[in-house]
């Protein structure tokens, strides 16, 4: 990779240690990746939940925290995603001693290199939306598919390491969704039917990153019977990136670069065209259905609820009490709108629990379940749904209104649930 | 017959182990359990199988962005496997890979995981001017 004078200087270590590492790693991954050069970022996004850290991953973080202040602060901005665990309810949700230690200790090495602990996978609802043509080094799956193709900004996966690199360093490799020429379709989806629920958003993001199988894939949507809001967005985006590894969609007539489709239309080929309707979209959420007629909780988490979804939420709950565990996960930034506004206490006198800061996945979700004997679950979130088998849960994809209905009436889902 | 596969890139060590071959995604949070080094997602085509020093030969990655520190979090618990080989790899494995100084190779002319039969002997040269898996 071609470095600047600066760049240079990082890696001989005239930044100090930390940015020398940084700036190797860097380059390690940018040539695995074909990077010619480094392009600037204005923010970073970093994902440091201690259950993906572990250990090792908190104790190389705290080491890095000894060293003097100049050293080890980030250059732009450094956010972070979801931690691994709301410190008011830990207790309730069964987390061990240890769990809430580790996670202490990563909070306190990241606030020691500077890093910002907004503790949330919706910034871009609530800190500082990105904008057209942004270079950004952003984590979370969510954050990124949003963040490329509803505002048009241009960031890559940044796993944590790389986030936290890219905030030490202020750049980032100049490779995937940073190039223009990445950024075409490579596969069109023809809808006949247009979800209305955020549940069958999610699904049809099932079904889109299931098509596309791979990070290099930009599908791009036509025949959307109206503009999608942020919530649709969100859970479509983050749907599609957690079922295909994919960073980037546009709609046609929608997203800013797709507002003209040949703008994104590869010149001289041909694209493949899938056909998606309601049945496919059916079918998905009956697959996960199947042979289940109870649940032993439901959670509302992956993306954060905005503050429109915890509005929803304490609607479908008033007058209503619950007899399994509700859990409503939502962001350190909505929160205390929820409690200002009463949401919270509508949610909680009704039986369910509002979590801030934390993400039902990232919170040592396989502990959770054996502490507090939970296998079924019940969501209105694809993503969630997608990643919890792997946990050991069998979960289900309802809509919000059939999980608060299953949350009331003992776990069981109506005729209508079961598909 | 041919028993030598070259990648596009690679990084880490030269490897040598068996090899557990499927055509499936890798995530380290979807699909494992890291504390007993198996294949947790019921889906998954490797459920229930035991990666723990083994080459692991599959499609493409998959997932959130977890697998970057996981691999790093796996390598100091010695639950790992031995190597990554992708079809397709995607840049939160390349970190992950990179945190982590695990070797991964990627980028075939043909689906690696037809011509890899599971269960073979490999070995891989990450730091080769080709990048190669080879059937030992």
């Amino acid at each position: 990779m071609k470095l600047t004078d600066e760049e240079a200087a990082m890696r001989a270590g005239e930044f100090g240690p930390l940015r020398q590492w940084a700036i190797e790693h860097q380059i390690s991954v940018g040539s695995y990746l074909g990077a010619g050069d480094f392009v600037p970022v204005t923010q970073a996004h970093l994902m440091a939940d201690t259950e993906s850290l572990g250990r090792a991953g908190v104790e190389w973080l705290e080491g890095w925290a000894k060293l003097p202040q100049p050293h080890r602060q980030v250059r732009v901005p450094t956010i972070t995603d979801p931690r691994g665990t709301d410190f008011a309810h830990a207790q309730r949700l069964k987390q061990q001693p240890w769990m809430v230690d580790l996670e202490r200790r990563a909070i306190a090495a990241l606030e020691a290199l500077g890093v910002l602990m907004t503790d949330t996978c919706i910034n871009y609802q609530t800190i500082n939306p990105p904008v057209r043509g942004e270079h950004l080094a952003y984590g979370d799956t969510g954050v990124v598919i949003y963040s490329n193709s509803v505002c048009g900004a241009r960031s890559n996966f940044e796993g944590g390491p790389s986030a936290l690199s890219a905030g030490l360093t202020g750049r980032t490799p100049r490779y995937g969704y940073h190039l223009d020429v990445h950024r075409q379709a490579t596969f069109l989806v023809e809808l006949s039917w247009t979800p209305r629920a955020l549940n069958e958003w999610g699904a049809l993001g099932g079904i889109v990153g299931r098509l596309a199988g791979d990070y290099s894939q930009v599908p791009t949507l036509l025949g959307l019977e109206r503009v999608p809001g942020p919530d649709e967005m969100k859970h479509f985006g983050a749907a599609l990136a957690s079922f295909g590894s994919v960073a980037l969609f546009h709609i046609a007539g929608i997203t800013p670069e797709a507002t003209r489709l040949d703008d994104i239309m590869p010149a001289g080929r041909d694209l493949r065209t899938h056909q998606i309707g309601e049945a496919d979209i059916r079918a998905l959420q009956a697959q996960y259905a199947k042979d289940v007629g109870e649940v032993d909780l439901v959670v509302f988490s992956a993306p954060q609820l905005s503050l429109l979804e915890m509005q929803m939420l304490a609607g479908l709950l008033d007058g209503r009490s619950t007899t399994i565990p509700l859990l409503a996960v939502t962001s350190p930034q909505v929160k205390p709108d929820c409690d200002r506004l009463g949401l919270t206490a509508r949610i909680e006198s009704a039986g369910g629990t509002v979590l801030s800061g934390m993400c039902f996945y990232q919170s040592y979700a396989r502990e959770m379940a054996e502490a507090n004997g939970w296998r079924r679950l019940a969501s209105n979130s694809a993503k969630l749904v997608n990643i919890l088998g792997g946990y050991g849960y069998r979960p289900v994809l309802l809509s919000m209104e059939e999980c608060v209905a299953a949350a009331c009436a003992g776990g069981r889902l109506s005729a209508g649930a079961r598909g | 017959m041919t028993s030598i596969f070259y990648a596009r890139s690679g990084m880490g060590r030269k490897v040598r182990a068996q090899a557990l071959v499927a055509s499936d995604g890798f995530s380290a949070r979807y699909d494992l359990d890291r504390i007993r080094g198996v294949f947790s997602r019921p889906e998954h085509k490797l459920a229930g199988e035991s990666y723990r020093g083994r080459v692991l030969v599959l499609d493409a990655a998959k997932g959130g962005v977890a697998t970057a520190w996981m691999l790093h979090e796996m390598k100091a618990r010695g639950v790992m496997p031995a190597a990554l080989v992708l079809n397709r790899a995607n840049p939160i494995m390349v970190q992950g890979a990179a945190l982590a100084e695990f070797t991964m190779i990627s980028g075939f002319d043909l689906d690696i995981t037809k011509a890899i039969a599971n269960g073979a002997e490999v070995e891989i040269d990450p730091q080769a001017e080709r990048p190669f898996i080879r059937v030992v």
